[in-house]
């Protein structure tokens, strides 16, 4: 076996506000009927969470549940626990028309931290982050300059950008120079 | 710059954040059609001045199609909907008619 290493293998960046990329993290896209009872029962069974509702995200105590679209959801856990994640979904999603896929090698996560945060977001993205709009718990969907990307806002107000890993040398550019000390905006 | 409600995922989505996926409400013909029908699907396409209904996909979003009536002269969003649908539903139609009582499209009016 090859050693697995992160798009960007850790790197980072300090500006006005601080940007990392979080390195290896266990990724499943799942996606099947949100509403049906055994959604929720494999969702339980592989984080701990409860089924997030619209654009929200969930902790549990293994893992993270995130509301993707009204069929998919991306369920996080430790890289290291991935295949075994990958493994309860299957079985406890075995009866229902239902997909679950390791994508946690194609994808790069970035952690955006700091007084500022917002402005750095909102310099990429056609999305209102204002406090009111967008907060801890909050997931979007969206693009940052030309690609596609979602973010996420911790309790502790910092954010998490998820992107495909053939562009994640590109967002992280893109957050490096919005990052950038003499760009501040001050405006959230 | 045209704001869409995306039905699915009721975000307020911006253009660049949508893709425009041509007109709405298309019915296929395919093999055992008429060489008219065909055409008809393939190519004769609505271009009104007024009010108009199109397909738009939520592609830097949550992917999922849907339906929106607007009008293309005064640039009035009516409101967006399903795409799991034949026909735009009554509220979105009565909406059109309380601003622009005559109007009709296609078969619907
Ligand atoms: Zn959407």
């Amino acid at each position: 076996m090859s050693k697995a290493v992160s798009a960007l293998n850790g790197a980072s960046f300090e500006g006005f506000v601080k940007v990392e990329e979080t390195g290896l993290r266990g990724m499943i896209t799942v996606r099947g009927d949100l509403d049906g009872a055994e959604m929720s029962a494999a969702v339980k069974a592989a984080t701990g969470a409860q089924m997030p509702a619209q654009r929200k995200v969930v902790s549990g105590d293994k893992g993270v549940v995130a509301w993707m679209s009204p069929d998919e959801l991306l369920v996080v856990v430790d890289y290291a626990e991935v295949l075994e994640t990958v493994a309860t979904l299957t079985t406890a999603l075995a009866s229902s028309h239902a997909l679950v896929a390791n994508v946690s090698d194609a994808r790069a996560v970035y952690h955006v931290s700091g007084e500022g945060s917002r402005d750095v977001l909102a310099k990429l993205a056609p999305v209102d982050f204002g406090k009111d709009a967008f907060g801890a718990g909050d997931i979007r969907r969206s693009r940052f300059a030309q690609v596609p990307a979602a973010v996420w806002g911790n309790e502790d107000g910092s954010f998490e950008v998820i992107c495909f890993r053939s562009v994640a040398q590109y967002v992280f550019d893109l957050l490096k120079v919005s990052a950038a000390r003499g760009g501040e905006v001050g405006f959230h | 710059m045209l704001t869409l409600q995306c039905p699915y995922c009721g975000v307020w989505a911006e253009e660049t954040e949508l893709h425009a996926e041509g007109e709405a409400h298309l019915k296929r013909f395919g093999p055992g059609s008429s060489d008219d029908e065909f055409e008809g699907y393939l190519f004769m396409r609505e271009n009104p001045k007024g009010v108009h209904f199109e397909r738009w996909r939520h592609s830097n979003g949550c992917g999922k199609f849907f339906h929106a009536a607007r009008c293309t002269m005064t640039l009035q969003v009516f409101g967006t909907y399903s795409a799991q649908t034949l026909e735009p539903p009554q509220d979105i139609k009565d909406k059109i008619s309380a601003v622009q009582p005559n109007w009709s499209w296609r078969e619907f009016s």
